[in-house]
């Protein structure tokens, strides 16, 4: 049984959603639950894999049995890194699905089933995305948790979710056809689509192959676009912003860390950071490019009076943290990037539940109507300043021990303008939310403007959230503490996941000075 | 933005056949891709493997079933999706108001009619065909499906949207459209109880004691194209449906 | 000049048309103002994505990678006989046995992938059109620069 795990965990939310499809239609009620049970049971089983993933090295499980030769069928390999993120995936999942509840059944009562049923597939298509170890595969999943997440964002009750979702539906096709582009150079080339087994084609390749070039290229620009990298991040905080709460809990932490996720599995394992960064010139301007990710980010997120909105582009700058971390060729910058992928998807979802919560009982949208909350909502705030703090960088959150790994890869390998970005970064978050501080915790005057009508209406109905809403979100703050309590715990294995044979081909992560 | 999209696409053009010089000739047999050993392994071994001599059917169902089976899954996903953004739930039973399109779905032109009534059969019939006889020549559970979403659609456009909808209704398209993805997932599954990897569907075998490890092989991937098939054929139905009523179920185009 | 003709554009002529029909869907998805026009673009460039898969699957002279049935059926007797463990001397002494030659068939894996990529493609162009419908009756216009415009208006008035 415990080496089939790894089909399981996808197995148990296939069959939830499928199940969910088939009673929820006759009785609504049981959606609910039915989820919920699919997501508990994943998180088991991905607990289940990383104990085994820790104890007993790399699973390498073939779809079918067709493992000989390798590549005819379809492998999932997991070592400590996708074991890990598959875990936050789950964890996620079921902490936003918990939140959902009430949300989604007094949203749209009729259509509770098809939320669920497309909630539970975009989960699995994630999780999928992380353990699969074909190329080509990974496409197909990409599609389906993208495609789920078009219908998700789709379906906001705002009028501009559409047109949200339809810009988000041409970026992301463009991605992700870029993505089977370089997959198809990639096969062209090498004649299989089993990660390993491109990463063995490439070492044997002799000399330089464009093909190969504009295959990475190709890939890279698609995930970039798909996680919303500097350039390319157009489509993001209106597609993030207009969907219900339930949808964005799970949307914002996710896509585009998984986005991340995937761009360093193929830097590591199909292409080999020796490939990576020995054969190619533009190590240096991806840096450069993070950088201005990151500043981008955050001036933008200084300009924005919406909450969520701000968080948005504040999710803009984390993916220039992470990216930057990735392309440093350096060992802790790419731990950094690999312990903030996990701690990154925490915060966010911090942020994205206190928005959703602020919404839904006080109607706060924008951040000067947040005056008092401190008062009115004191758990809800709690958590949220714990998000908050994790979004700065204080101890001991985890957002504190990732900047340390990422700014000692920087100063290792010499990148100070990433140095200071991301100490720009941090400071812009402080102000930011000791702001919002400020506004919930001493209030506003009411006199100017249109405070007025709001404020005594309002005043008496503002309650604390529902134990439903409020559980996931206390639950998200305590599991960002733990992170950066068991930092080094959590470094250590991804380090030996690195360092040993798990990840092949990290010969060029130097831990001193980057490139030797 | 005309000239901003027009110099992307120069440079992703460029980018694109930068790699020309680098690229295997057309119909090269021998370039990486086509004699790499996994597709020689396709070509040499599918009928050992499992007695199916389209070998496309078999790497479709079998070496890399795990693919079509989320391929299934996307197709449910778009039905699904369409129907949670378009659907029109306001609780008003089905028939409650007078729909416009109706009479003009009557006086549709007889000879229409009589050609769909002909032609449906056939049609459907002849998916059926290409579904079953989807490992012995081109065909599969996807074109099948699609076939015989189109003779529902046909009878959409020719005699109006309710009258196609009296015969499949969106209760049952939505429940086959579920039943078909279990079907596939649920070959894999027995695969599972039985010892054997997923989708693994040799050890099937055991299920039907007269045959061998390749036949069930074979049959396996029968009946997991007959999943595919409910799947698509009910979700082509759905979209068509949807989209033309603007997601209300009545009236048609 | 021939030479070099050859070598870029004659060897490669498949990959030039896949090029260029992407380059004209992805300029369209880009620029164009008509949302249905951006899914036209859409659908012209994951059709010459497919294009390009398969004519890379392609071995000249080779046929369908299906196998022909006479092939097919000496071979299923071999191996059934095989596996029953009967003696095979009947059945290879009067067939000839065929040896199957992968250069006859063409390559059936990118066949395969396309085929996931064609219901791929399918299924996006559904989810966007039913979008675009949902814009439609939102915004009573599939002109993206009037739906802009109305989004700003309704900005300035809330």
């Amino acid at each position: 049984m415990a080496e089939q795990y790894p089909i399981i965990v996808l197995l148990v939310l296939l069959f939830g959603a499928l199940f969910v499809g088939l009673a929820g239609m006759a009785d609504r009620r049981v959606c609910f639950p039915l989820t919920m049970t699919a997501l508990v049971l994943a998180v088991m089983v991905s607990v289940g894999i990383l104990q085994r993933v820790i104890s007993g090295g790399v699973i390498r499980y073939f779809v079918g049995g067709w493992s000989r030769p390798v590549g005819i069928g379809i492998e999932l390999r997991i070592d400590t890194i996708n074991a890990l993120v598959l875990l936050t995936i789950t964890t996620v999942g079921l902490l936003t699905a918990l939140f959902s509840f009430r949300r989604v059944q007094e949203d749209k009562t009729e259509k509770t089933p098809l939320f669920y049923v497309l909630y539970l597939l975009l989960i699995m298509g994630l999780s999928g995305m992380v353990i699969t170890g074909d190329a080509f595969n990974l496409y197909v999943l990409l599609e389906v948790s993208s495609l789920t997440s078009y219908a998700l964002i789709a379906m906001g009750k705002s009028r501009r979710a559409a047109v949200a979702a339809f810009s988000y539906i041409i970026m992301g096709t463009i991605g992700a056809s870029f993505y089977l582009l370089g997959v198809g150079y990639l096969y062209l080339r090498t004649g299989t689509l089993n990660m390993m087994e491109i990463h063995q084609a490439i070492l044997a390749l002799d000399g330089p192959s464009s093909t190969i070039v504009v295959a990475f290229v190709l890939i890279l620009v698609g995930l970039m676009i798909k996680m919303a990298f500097f350039p390319l991040f157009g489509w993001l905080p209106n597609a993030y912003s207009y969907c219900p709460s339930s949808t964005s809990c799970v949307v914002a932490p996710l896509m585009t860390k998984v986005g991340v996720y995937v761009m360093v599995r193929m830097m590591l394992t199909v292409f080999g950071t020796e490939w990576v960064f020995e054969n190619l010139q533009y190590t240096q301007w991806m840096v450069g490019i993070a950088v201005l990710a990151i500043l981008a980010g955050s001036v933008m997120a200084l300009a924005q009076v919406e909450l969520k909105k701000m968080f948005c582009y504040l999710i803009v700058a984390e993916v220039g943290y992470m990216v930057g971390g990735a392309w440093m060729a350096n060992h802790w910058g790419m731990v950094g990037t690999i312990y903030h992928i996990m701690g990154d998807a925490f915060m966010t979802l911090c942020m994205f539940l206190a928005a959703g919560i602020f919404v839904k009982q006080a109607g706060v949208v924008r951040i000067d109507q947040l005056d008092g909350m401190f008062r009115k909502m004191p758990w809800t705030m709690a958590g949220f300043v714990v998000g908050a703090l994790a979004m700065i960088g204080i101890p001991p959150t985890c957002g504190f021990f990732s900047k340390l790994y990422l700014i000692r890869g920087g100063m290792e390998s010499g990148h100070w303008g990433y140095v200071m970005a991301l100490l720009i970064s941090s400071l812009v978050n402080a102000v930011l939310f000791f702001r919002i501080f400020e506004i919930a915790y001493f209030g506003k005057k009411p006199a100017e403007g249109h405070g007025h009508h709001v404020d005594h209406s309002e005043e008496s109905v503002i309650k604390e959230a529902r134990p439903s809403a409020l559980i996931p979100l206390l639950a998200t703050a305590v599991i960002i503490v733990l992170l950066g309590l068991f930092n080094s715990n959590l470094v250590e294995l991804i380090e030996r996941s690195l360092q040993g044979s798990e990840v092949i081909g990290t010969r060029a992560l130097s831990s001193k000075g980057g490139l030797g | 933005m005309k000239w901003v999209g027009l110099i992307a696409v120069i440079f992703t053009g460029g980018l694109l056949l930068s790699a020309m010089d680098d690229f295997p000739n057309w119909g090269d047999a021998h370039s990486p891709a086509n004699a790499s050993p996994v597709s020689q392994y396709y070509i040499e071994k599918t009928i050992e493997d499992s007695g199916v001599p389209n070998m496309v059917t078999a790497v479709l169902a079998d070496y890399r079933g795990y693919d079509t089976m989320f391929e299934t899954v996307v197709v449910l996903i778009a039905g699904i999706a369409i129907m949670a953004i378009l659907r029109v739930m306001n609780g008003v039973p089905g028939g409650a108001r007078p729909s416009p399109a109706h009479e003009i779905g009557d006086q549709h032109d007889i000879i229409i009619g009589t050609t769909c009534r002909l032609l449906i059969p056939v049609l459907q019939l002849f998916a059926l065909y290409v579904i079953a006889h989807g490992h012995h020549s081109p065909g599969g559970g996807f074109q099948g499906g699609v076939i015989l979403g189109a003779s529902f659609i046909l009878t959409a456009i020719a005699k109006g949207l309710d009258p196609a909808l009296e015969r499949l209704p969106e209760k049952r398209y939505v429940k086959l459209a579920f039943v078909g993805v279990v079907i596939y997932s649920g070959f894999g599954v027995a695969c599972l109880l039985l010892g054997e990897n997923f989708l693994d569907y040799g050890v099937l075998q055991v299920l039907l004691p007269t045959i061998d490890a390749a036949e069930a092989r074979s049959h396996s991937m029968l009946g997991v194209e007959v999943g595919v098939a409910f799947t698509v054929s009910a979700i082509m139905f759905a979209i068509y449906a949807n989209l033309a009523s603007k997601g209300e179920l009545e009236g048609g185009l | 000049m021939s030479e070099i003709t050859s070598q870029y554009l004659i060897d490669h002529f498949n990959f030039w048309v896949a090029v260029v029909l992407m380059m004209i869907g992805l300029y369209a998805m880009i620029t164009k103002n008509n949302l249905i026009k951006k899914l036209i673009g859409m659908s012209i460039f994951q059709t010459a994505i497919i294009l390009f898969y398969v004519s890379a699957g392609v071995k000249e002279g080779a046929t369908i990678p299906i196998l022909e049935h006479h092939v097919a059926e000496t071979e299923q007797v071999e191996a059934g006989e095989h596996a029953e463990g009967h003696s095979t001397t009947k059945a290879s002494s009067s067939h000839e046995v065929h040896a199957i030659n992968p250069d006859d068939y063409s390559n059936p894996l990118p066949h395969v992938l396309m085929l996931t990529a064609i219901v791929v493609g399918v299924a996006t162009l559904g989810v966007a059109l039913a979008v675009s419908q949902v814009i439609y009756k939102n915004y009573g216009t599939l002109e993206e620069d009037e739906i802009l415009a109305k989004i700003k208006a309704a900005e300035n008035d809330g």
